[in-house]
């Protein structure tokens, strides 16, 4: 199987969906005469012209209303965001006007669409360019959100999204662009709502998502090495979340460790700890323990911009404690 | 670029039977605005409601030069729309009851009257939101090679966010065949336009986008309107060129069911002035003078309205409020497929 990247296995999925469908365009800044500003758009405006790979102004509560509209009537536009940052300036239109256009339409506007970019702290981007927003989204009715963490779960979760008849949210990883898997040339899809194991022990669970899922998957390597054998949930998809999947782990391992990019409060992770208090409330042999960014905005300087994010070191230190080995 | 042009009543525009269509189209909306007032009083209707008294040659001019698979996209205040565009009375008033008869099930209300056979794409809630989807649904149009045109209804406070700005610039940008209409009916709620706007012509507000033609109209007319609106369409249709039309007129009511008409924001006397340039009585003055209606005629097509909306009224009534199931329905398309 080929080993391509996270970035280009976003840019086949694309391809081959636009292939697939005449109706699938794709809008948002720098996407086609600059092959997009982390370039997974490479290529497209050459293939398929300007009128279906879409340069805008900088100017997102714009284009992604343009983007709902198009929607309405029957095409299937994916809107790129720079990163997820920006999108906060059009909220409205995924808020106010994609997640609730069926709803109060009463079932008559569906909205086939996506809107995808990348997420989260990437290295030194300080404040306004390093949040993680998976909690704000996942929190509207009407809204899928996925997290892929992987080159072949980017690839099969963005051809779901596309395919899909409802606004789906993509959240990419900027720092996970370069990451290498393996990634089938045949067509497929990785369905939205599922988790994936992505690694099996008995001792303890991590449920993630997103780019968390490389820490927890270093972490149980680092585990391992010391005997704890640790399960790795990866959500993929954050709404809707794959609760039996979740409780499925936890009553295996009776342990959990929640890790998440975002801030602590109100985050998914309190979601997936609700979950588990309710269903595995006498499975557990010790409290859940979160990981997940400090509560405050994310600083410049290296050292404290370290110290404010979850890792590595901090998810290996959960572990243990919630094993009692510390 | 000024286009208030005005009839002189001796050349009505039209035949004697589009005229009486065109008045008939205003006074079912006068009406069936009467009786949700009254619904409303009674508790009937609940929530946010905006009504049109006051305004219907704007929705009645624009609408009646359209073409059905041309699309329209509004504001809150979107009754009179709906029912110039056709929408059923009875399927309005329902919807307004929250009955699962009502055109969007008893999911939207007010605010949000959607048809999708009749390409109404709703009544949008957030001020300024739905025009960049009025952008969109232009962008799909010209994507598929269509020749039809989108009409977005906008009240003049719109004219001031972000996402009419960016809206047009890329309608401009992109040649999309948009019909901007702003209902300037001079009140965003409470605030005067003038004490809102930095510009006291608003349709100069396409001066700002290279190749947009902008022009105002007088609103209480309806044939001004239709007039503009045809010129309006041939650019937006043959051009693929979007246009911004401020359309200038009054409306009788507070801004929602809870102000007063009048004494806070308006006076009196102003309201007074403005009802001399009903839009009704104008067209019905018009039409007497030429010999298009009597005032027989005009107490049957009364009467007749007067049978719609109380028909309207008792189909709402009657029909079922949504099941407990359909809370849950219509979040997602099924996709379990």
């Amino acid at each position: 199987m080929p080993i391509i990247t996270y970035r280009e296995a976003l840019n086949q999925a694309l391809r081959e969906e636009m292939q697939r469908d005449d109706r699938v365009f794709l809008m948002g800044e720098e996407v086609a005469v600059y092959n997009g500003a982390y370039k997974v758009s490479k290529g497209l405006l050459e293939e398929f012209g300007e009128m279906r790979v879409v340069d805008t102004p900088i100017t997102e509560l714009g284009f992604a209303g343009v983007g709902v509209g198009a929607a309405m009537v029957g095409l299937r536009p994916v809107v790129e965001f720079m990163t997820w940052n920006f999108a906060l300036l059009a909220i409205d239109q995924i808020v106010n006007a994609a997640a609730k256009m069926l709803y109060m339409s009463g079932g008559q506007y569906p909205m086939p669409m996506v809107f995808r970019g990348p997420n989260g702290a990437a290295l030194q981007l300080s404040a306004q360019h390093s949040q993680a927003f998976e909690s704000w989204l996942a929190h509207i009715p009407g809204l899928k959100v996925v997290t892929p963490g992987t080159p072949y779960d980017a690839k099969g979760l963005l051809k779901a999204a596309i395919r899909d008849d409802n606004p789906v949210i993509v959240l990419e990883g900027e720092m996970l662009y370069n990451t290498k898997g393996e990634v089938p040339t045949e067509d497929y899809i990785v369905p939205i709502g599922k988790a994936d194991l992505k690694r099996e022990g008995d001792h303890c669970s991590i449920i993630t998502s997103g780019k968390m899922v490389l820490v927890a998957m270093n972490a149980a390597d680092q585990l391992a090495k010391e005997g704890i054998r640790v399960d790795v949930v990866d959500l993929r998809t954050v709404r809707p979340m794959d609760r039996e999947a979740i409780v499925a782990s936890v009553r295996k391992t009776n342990r959990a460790v929640v890790l998440e990019e975002g801030w602590e409060l109100a985050g998914i992770g309190a979601q997936i700890v609700d979950y588990i208090q309710r269903d595995c409330f006498d499975d557990l042999d010790a409290p859940v323990i979160r990981v997940h960014q400090t509560d405050v905005p994310m600083p410049y300087a290296k050292a404290i911009e370290k110290a404010a994010k979850p890792d590595l070191a901090k998810t290996i230190a959960a572990v243990k404690k919630v094993m009692y080995l510390n | 670029m000024a286009a208030k042009k005005r009839t002189d009543g001796k050349h009505l525009p039209g035949d004697a039977a589009l005229r009486r269509e065109l008045l008939h189209t205003m006074l079912l909306q006068r009406r069936f605005e009467e009786k949700v007032g009254e619904a409303y009083a009674l508790g009937k209707i609940g929530g946010f409601c905006h009504l049109y008294i006051g305004q219907e040659g704007v929705s009645t001019g624009v609408i009646s030069m359209l073409r059905p698979d041309d699309y329209i996209i509004t504001t809150y205040r979107d009754h009179g729309q709906a029912l110039a565009r056709g929408m059923t009375p009875r399927s309005i008033m329902a919807e307004l009851f929250g009955r699962v008869d009502g055109c969007s099930r008893g999911k939207g209300g007010s605010m949000h009257l959607f048809d999708r056979n009749l390409n109404f794409l709703g009544g949008h809630g957030i001020v300024g939101g739905h025009v960049p989807i009025a952008a969109g649904v232009g962008f799909a149009i010209k994507y598929r090679g269509g020749d039809q045109v989108i009409a977005c209804f906008m009240g003049e406070s719109v004219v001031n966010t972000g996402a009419f700005h960016e809206a047009l610039n890329m309608a401009a940008l992109w040649k999309l065949p948009c019909l901007f209409i702003i209902e300037n009916n001079k009140y965003g709620m409470g605030t005067a336009v003038e004490r809102a706007a930095a510009i006291k012509d608003l349709s100069r507000r396409s001066d700002a986008y290279d190749g947009m033609h902008g022009e105002y109209v007088d609103g209480q007319d309806v044939f001004a309107v239709r007039e503009s609106m045809e010129r309006s369409l041939e650019t937006a249709r043959r051009e693929s060129k979007p246009v911004l039309l401020e359309i200038r007129t009054y409306r009788y009511m507070g801004h929602s069911m809870s102000d007063a008409v009048s004494g806070t924001y308006r006076t009196k006397a102003e309201l007074d002035e403005y009802l001399k340039r009903d839009p009704i009585n104008l067209l019905k003055a018009r039409m007497y003078e030429a010999g298009d209606l009597t005032e027989s005629d005009f107490a049957a097509m009364e009467q007749e309205i007067k049978t719609i909306c109380q028909d309207a009224w008792d189909f709402a009534d009657a029909s079922p409020e949504p099941s407990i199931e359909a809370l849950h329905e219509d979040v997602l398309v099924d996709t379990t497929s």
